[in-house]
């Protein structure tokens, strides 16, 4: 890895990151990291132009999202992680506040109570709480020196699991697993032992059948479609069968751009939204979709690196668990697409038409530059 | 010592704020990617280089599809090219009963619409809501179908579509039914020319390669896998003017005699070509296709009948031809019957002494079985043979009858007798126009056709011109004052015929008073042109013999017909004549 500032005897002024990296340094902005989101959001418009059967007022009601989400990335980023720091646990009080709120008075979409009415903009807590998890774990975990110990395990465990069931309860499978996973990153990157995940990996096993059990009908047979996804091509299988047989059209070079039977005849459900990597995938083939894969690993690996230069365990945690959550988006959509995992909700990250889910990405990645950007050089 | 070591280095680890070691860490999370990055790649490579035929096909399964392209199916003229059965345009309105749901409520519009029960309609999409397409009315008028689009857009009814299809429609109505047949629902025939000519009628369908989209919408075509041909036109040898007159005059006929049922065939002489041939009871194809009371059947070609007298201007050509009789050859009738073993043949009256003349003027059974007796069995079976009996006229037509001649080695001698005045032998009405147009034709057999004959064909000699126009000659004094018909006698003209009054076979042999009433005959007969049998089933109004039955049709449309067709009249009185011609010169 590269040696990062040059040391100047002359102290914090000399040394000062902001000045050597110019301008985007200077905004609190990391140049790799913003240029691989860039591409990938550039990537992505050109996509969701063809699944969009070429709707270029969807295109351009996209392109405000990114423009909002750009710009809650840039805010985002000029917070220092100090002041995370601080903010975390009350961040934390008010989305679970929000969540019970949302429980008690949501909106009701989709068959499912996600949303809270503000009178001027509707309100996804969940998503809020995306982001408060794994800034929470991160905090409670540094408080005290690392590996934790097995009471405050059970603490950090409690408050992943409040937000995690409350979430559940809406219903958000989805939703979820993401939030509870970002906080289970969080606890895993602080250095619990392997004995204890392996323990839990085996509870969790013994307690399957009581997870199927606690299964809502919608989602056994989402599991039931995945294992076997023939047995119903009409109904729950359709979307998987529709999306294999849009990907494995694709060939190695695809069909080319606007060209995808499957996309732009109607047959792929969701094409623009959770399916849109078979609409990629279609059109531009392997190349396409590893393209796609490398620029997300880069992102990926941007940020892990970002957080292995952290400079503090609040900033280690928090920047490798949002990471790390943005890949387990990456992975359980483009799982799904391609019959690796079960149907579930979760938009491809940055290139799904949508917003929500867009500029809480965004955010994280602004909180990522943030403590990329915020560094102090401290003396070895 | 190991643990506490181990202890101690945990402790280090904790003391170290900056960079504790996250060796194990950062491989556990490079393997994890490792992992699924992997399968994520395997996954999407196993589907895009291993499967991609197999996947391609399936989608080329969804979205290609094949249309079928209607061929249209090819009109029936008359042989003057008035049409007689052409199909139009209609739309069926089908539905996808997986998108229209039997509880949608939108279906009271709809059914409105399309005229007919909400709970039918209602029935009839829960009873097949499996299906993708079920029809809810089929052959509509295209502005009616237009309509019914036009509700369905306007309610946003999803899932209801129109399909072209072709309804034939038949101009003939009744008086053409039994010859031209009907198509069913899909434009098949089923019964008559439609039937008989049906693949060359048909043509053959076309098809084309069309994109679907995932609603099952027709997006755009890709490409014609083949043009739809269209079926052949048919010519048919009727004359739609004559075909009218004929059925006009049969049908008021049965009514006026109130038989069960009647047919009547008009022959071309020279072409063999039928001009008419019409039966009662008829339909009409464009509405009810019921078979009550034997309705559809072309009797005319499908029912046979023994022939009665009317078969005994053959037995007088067997004899003439024998050489053994002349036509002022003398026959004892008398007393007016003679038995053969337990059997008596019979006449109405004594007749007495009568010449060959004679015997056909007035209709004797007993001198037309002397005769029959006289001659070779074999040359008496062979000239029936000959002149169509016992084997169908070849026309072609669907369930045509044959009628029964029966070989002469299995003749007992009452047999020769009988079938000398026509009972033991069954033809049908068309067999026996086919055989008197021989007569007509100077003694040559010409095959009979329903359709345009371009060409007449050379025909085959069964008897010689000397014995056809003796036998028409006593044919001709049939009609006079002192034959049986005069009623069948045309102003104007000359004819020669012969009715036949044939008792009717019903339980425990013939029977005293149910009757066919015949009659046969030929005009002009100076150079005969048309050949017309008039038979009529039945008679029931108190009449029944063949002269005042029939007799009366052959007159009316035997006379029509002749004028219709400009033939020159044979028998004008000589002031008329020279009025005739005077017209001409003027």
């Amino acid at each position: 890895m590269r040696h990062t500032e040059p040391r100047s005897p002359s102290g914090l002024a000399a040394s000062n990151p902001n000045r050597r990296q110019g301008l985007l340094a200077w905004i609190h902005l990391d140049l790799p990291l913003l240029s691989g989101l860039l591409l990938l959001c550039g990537f992505g418009l050109v996509v969701l132009y063809s699944a969009s059967g070429q709707d270029m007022a969807q295109v351009q009601r996209q392109l405000i999202r990114l423009g909002i989400a750009f710009a809650v990335m840039i805010g985002m980023a000029q917070i220092s992680p100090r002041t995370l720091h601080r903010w975390s646990p009350w961040l934390f009080a008010l989305s679970v506040l929000l969540l019970a709120a949302v429980l008690l008075a949501g909106q009701i979409g989709k068959g499912a109570q996600r949303w809270l009415d503000l009178g001027v903009v509707r309100f996804q807590p969940s998503e809020m709480a995306k982001l408060a998890v794994p800034m929470m774990i991160a905090w409670f975990l540094s408080e005290k020196p690392l590996p934790p110990s097995a009471g405050r395990l059970l603490a950090a465990a409690a408050l992943i699991l409040v937000p995690t069931l409350m979430i559940a309860k809406q219903p958000d499978l989805g939703t979820s697993l993401l939030v509870a996973s970002a906080g289970v990153f969080a606890l895993f990157l602080a250095g619990i032992s392997w004995r204890l995940i392996a323990t839990f990996g085996a509870l969790l096993g013994a307690a399957a059948p009581l997870i199927w059990y606690l299964m809502r009908d919608y989602q056994r047979q989402r599991v039931l479609t995945f294992l076997n996804p023939e047995s119903d091509p009409l109904g729950s299988g359709y979307h998987i069968i529709q999306s294999k047989i849009a990907i494995g059209s694709g060939g190695l070079f695809g069909k080319g751009w606007l060209n995808g039977t499957q996309s732009q005849l109607d047959f792929l459900p969701e094409r623009h939204t959770d399916f849109i990597f078979a609409v990629l995938s279609e059109e531009f083939g392997l190349t396409g979709a590893l393209l796609l894969l490398a620029l997300y690993l880069f992102i990926v690996f941007r940020g892990l690196y970002i957080a292995s230069r952290a400079q503090d365990t609040y900033s280690r945690l928090l920047a490798g668990s949002l990471t790390l959550v943005f890949f387990v988006y990456l992975f359980v959509n483009t799982g799904m697409v391609t019959g690796l995992l079960p149907v579930v909700g979760v938009p491809l990250p940055l290139v799904s038409y949508g917003g929500t889910s867009l500029v809480t990405l965004m955010a994280g990645f602004g909180i990522l530059m943030s403590i990329h950007t915020h560094r102090r050089l401290l003396p070895t | 010592m190991a643990t506490r070591r181990a202890k101690r280095a945990k402790k280090n680890r904790r003391q170290e704020q900056v960079a504790p070691s996250y060796v194990g860490r950062r491989r556990a999370v490079l393997a994890l990617f490792a992992l699924t990055v992997g399968a994520l790649v395997w996954r999407a490579a196993d589907q895009q280089i291993f499967e991609t035929d197999f996947l391609q096909s399936e989608g080329a399964d969804r979205h290609l599809d094949r249309v079928v392209l209607p061929a249209h199916r090819g009109v029936i003229t008359d042989r003057n090219g008035a049409v007689l059965a052409v199909s139009t345009p209609v739309d069926s309105v089908g539905a996808n009963p997986r998108l229209l749901r039997p509880d949608s409520e939108t279906l009271a519009a709809l059914a409105r619409a399309l005229g007919m029960g909400q709970q039918d309609l209602r029935q009839r999409l829960a009873r097949y809501s499996k299906r993708r397409f079920v029809y809810l009315k089929r052959r509509l008028p295209p502005q009616q179908a237009e309509k019914v689009m036009a509700v369905v857009r306007e309610h946003q009814i999803k899932g209801v579509r129109l399909e072209r299809e072709y309804k034939r429609y038949y101009t003939g109505g009744e008086v053409f039914s039994h010859l031209i047949g009907f198509t069913n629902v899909d434009d098949h025939g089923q019964e008559g020319l439609e039937l008989a000519f049906d693949q060359a009628l048909s043509g053959r369908a076309g098809a084309k390669r069309v994109l679907r989209d995932g609603r099952r919408q027709v997006v755009d075509d890709v490409e014609s896998i083949s043009l739809p041909r269209p079926g052949r036109n048919l010519a048919l040898a009727i004359d739609q003017r004559l075909q009218f007159l004929t059925y006009r005059e049969l049908k008021a006929a049965v009514v006026r005699n109130k038989a069960r049922s009647g047919s009547a065939v008009l022959l071309d002489v020279h072409s063999g070509e039928v001009l008419a041939l019409v039966n009662q009871p008829s339909y009409n194809p464009n509405r009810s296709r019921s078979n009550k009371s034997g309705r559809l059947r072309n009797r005319a070609l499908t029912d046979v009948f023994e022939p009665g007298s009317t078969m005994k201007p053959f037995t007088v050509a067997a004899a003439l031809e024998s050489g053994r009789y002349r036509p002022d050859t003398v026959i004892d009738t008398s007393p007016g019957y003679f038995k053969i073993g337990q059997a008596k043949v019979r006449d109405h009256h004594n007749l007495g002494r009568i010449d060959v003349a004679t015997v056909l003027r007035r209709s004797s059974n007993v001198g037309a079985s002397k005769m029959a007796l006289d001659l070779p069995r074999e040359d008496f079976w062979q000239m029936l043979a000959t002149l169509g009996f016992g084997v169908d006229t070849g026309t072609g037509f669907p369930g045509e009858a044959g009628g029964q001649l029966t070989h002469p080695a299995n003749w007992a001698r009452i047999d020769q007798a009988t079938l000398a005045f026509g009972y033991g032998i069954s033809v049908s009405t068309l067999q026996l126009a086919q055989a008197y147009a021989v007569l007509a034709a100077d003694g040559v057999k010409r095959p009979v056709s329903l359709l345009r004959v371009e060409q007449p064909p050379e025909g085959e000699r069964v008897f010689s011109r000397r014995t056809a126009q003796a036998v028409r000659g006593m044919l001709e004094s049939v009609v006079s004052m002192q034959g049986t018909a005069p009623q069948a006698a045309v102003p104007g003209y000359r004819v020669a015929g012969k009715t036949g009054t044939v008792k009717k076979v019903g339980r425990g042999g013939y029977s005293d008073d149910r009757y066919l009433s015949l009659f046969a005959g030929m005009a002009p007969a100076s150079n005969p042109r048309l050949v017309l049998v008039v038979m009529l089933d039945e008679p029931t109004a108190g009449k029944y013999y063949g002269g005042q039955v029939a007799g009366p049709v052959f007159s009316r449309v035997m006379g029509e017909a002749l004028r219709l067709l400009n033939v020159a009249p044979d028998d004008l009185p000589p002031g008329q004549v020279r009025l005739a011609t005077a017209e001409v010169a003027r």
